[in-house]
């Protein structure tokens, strides 16, 4: 028993490789952190355009997509070199983007001019404008991709928008400044989270209404520091974490009861995250204290945090090993 | 009397003889604990009142920031958890030297200083005997805070063991060597107001370091020369698999020092005989 205890402790001790990459966009130093997993080191730090926020993958894994939002465009990291080679059109202030199962149409929320900019991603050609609510900023495509998700921070609402016309086809109201969006992986639920509203909006995606909320609630702290904000769904769709911002801590909600069974402790100002391709980790953003958190998703027990730039915002993880 | 004044040096004891003794002392301890079912349970409620309540409510005023041994933020019970731990070893060490008072009184001093071993050797038995009580309760803490989300990696619970042998020993001999200047149980009230109460208090148990010098440079330096404060450490990165290098000199050094203290205290021919016998024992 003790020798297995002692065993499984050495094992702890020396954490095998997994050699994972994760992008991290710094908001205010107008940077991209680029974090090896094997260690949990910073290996480099790209400098790219005016307040970085919005950044994910190419479906391939051979670009790094990254909104920066002053530059009113959308910057392309090649994975390889790592450095910053090309530029995608999108309207004023790119916040938010996400794009369809195949990687081929990327859309992209324009914080300023309440549209959604579709984007031919092999032509890297604009296809055409959205008209949304105002303060467009959550976005995310359904698993069968027929609906296109993005929630305007102003108006309150999640719009559902029919990828084929690329028109709304219906709005649901939710509580106070929705930030982000996030599918169910059997595609059952969508979540939306509101930041000012404090909670996380369940939505029937078929009939577009409201059945559930996840509430949080927090010893010691006031009601308004909880501000919900990203969402990362485990595969089995079984536990939800939730970034709960000012309040420093991620939510980790139980998928079934729609309740919180844990916080975790973060850095400040804690915004979006990124699972590890393996899933055994969540890496969040820190804003205020500028590092990224590590979360054991198994033990749900943080178990690093990593200095990164200023104001880190998004995060995205390589979809494959680190070459 | 006599027989702890002209004793002769004693010489040429057989290993066995001294395990004998080792075990006869830890044993007698380890029984006596046990009986006190009282001072088991107050050795427990003790830092639990700290862990359940203070700390409850000292949540948010840590702020955040990330201090070796850590390698991410923590929660304050997280943190307080290793001075809890060694405020358990400072109140045993303590209440051990309060025992020995007790016993100079009663006079089970005698018996036990009668043994033929070196008086040396059965002062460190008693010290062995009285830091094993304290990894007793130290464990049992520990699992109740398991409970309380304060889960350090498993390895920690293996690492701090000698770190916690070495700090128990450190207090222990503190509490000897205080115990030696005692004459009557009534005034181990004044050893809380005077020893446990600051070393507690000016020390990284309750607050870290960084965040005493904010408040005032001095009580810093007496925080960083309070050994109570290196015990803490040496107990904190134990328990995270790590070696605080200068609490461990510190602490080790602290050992010998006070126990060759409390040794030369305890002899016949200068310490406590010197001073005359008290209460039962005279």
């Amino acid at each position: 028993m003790l020798r297995a205890g002692l065993l499984s402790g050495l094992v702890l001790a020396a954490a095998p490789a997994h050699g994972f990459i994760a992008y991290v966009s710094n908001e205010k130093s107008n940077t991209v952190s680029v974090i090896d997993t094997d260690g949990w080191t910073v290996t480099k730090t790209i400098k790219v355009g005016q307040r970085p926020r919005g950044i994910e993958f190419t479906r391939d894994g051979k670009f790094v997509m990254v909104a920066v939002g002053d530059d009113d465009s959308i910057q392309l990291i090649d994975a390889r070199t790592q450095a910053v080679v090309d530029t995608l059109p999108s309207g004023p202030d790119p916040e938010l983007f996400t794009q369809d199962a195949a990687g081929k149409t990327l859309y992209v929320a324009n914080e300023n001019d309440n549209t959604v900019t579709v984007i031919d991603l092999e032509k890297r050609a604009r296809l055409g404008d959205i008209q949304v609510g105002v303060e467009p900023e959550g976005m995310t495509v359904s698993p069968d991709g027929k609906t296109l998700i993005n929630t305007s921070e102003t108006t309150n609402m999640a719009h559902f928008i029919d990828t084929a016309s690329r028109q709304i086809v219906a709005n649901v109201l939710v509580d106070a400044r929705p930030r982000f969006a996030c599918y169910k992986h059997d595609a059952s639920e969508l979540w939306v989270s509101s930041e000012i509203g404090g909670t996380v909006s369940i939505v029937d995606p078929g009939k577009h209404e409201v059945i559930g909320k996840v509430t949080f609630e927090i010893p010691g702290l006031r009601k308004e520091a909880i501000q919900p904000v990203g969402i990362g769904m485990t595969k089995d769709d079984k536990t939800a974490f939730v970034a709960l911002g000012p309040a420093n801590r991620v939510a980790v909600v139980d998928t079934a009861t729609h309740k919180v069974t844990k916080y975790l402790l973060v850095g400040q100002r804690v915004w979006h995250m990124a699972f590890t391709p393996d899933e055994k980790y969540l890496l969040t953003t820190n804003g205020v204290s500028n590092d990224v958190s590590v979360i054991d998703v198994a033990a749900q027990k943080v178990i690093k945090t990593i200095q990164v730039g200023e104001l880190p915002w998004g995060i995205t993880m390589a979809p494959g090993i680190a070459p | 009397m006599s027989s702890i004044t002209t004793r002769e040096a004693p010489r040429g004891f057989s290993l066995q003889e001294y395990m004998t003794c080792l075990t006869g002392i830890v044993w007698r301890e380890g029984l006596r604990f046990l009986h006190q079912r009282e001072r088991f349970v107050s050795a427990l409620v003790r830092p639990l009142v700290w862990l359940f309540i203070f700390a409850a409510g000292f949540r948010q005023v840590l702020g955040i920031s990330i201090i070796p041994p850590y390698e991410t933020y923590i929660l304050y019970e997280v943190f307080i958890a290793p001075g809890l731990m060694a405020m358990i070893q400072l109140f045993n060490g303590m209440q051990s030297s309060l025992s020995m008072v007790y016993d100079r009184e009663m006079g089970n001093m005698r018996t036990l200083l009668v043994s033929p071993l070196p008086r040396g050797f059965l002062l460190f038995c008693k010290l062995l005997a009285g830091t094993a009580v304290s990894l007793l309760q130290v464990y049992a803490f520990l699992i109740i805070a398991w409970f309380w989300d304060i889960t350090p990696p498993p390895i920690g619970y293996l690492t701090v063991l000698p770190a916690l042998i070495l700090s128990g020993l450190m207090l222990g001999s503190l509490g000897m060597l205080i115990s030696s200047g005692i004459k009557q149980l009534e005034n181990f009230a004044g050893v809380m107001n005077f020893v446990i109460f600051p070393m507690f208090f000016a020390s990284s148990a309750l607050y870290p370091l960084w965040r005493v010098r904010e408040g005032s440079p001095y009580l810093y330096y007496i925080c960083q020369a309070n050994p109570f404060t290196h015990a803490v450490e040496l107990i904190r990165f134990a328990l995270y698999g790590q070696i605080n290098w200068i609490s461990l000199a510190v602490v080790g050094a602290c050992t010998i020092v006070f126990m060759t203290a409390a040794i030369f205290a305890y002899d016949p021919s200068r310490g406590l005989a010197r001073r005359g016998p008290a209460g039962g024992e005279g």
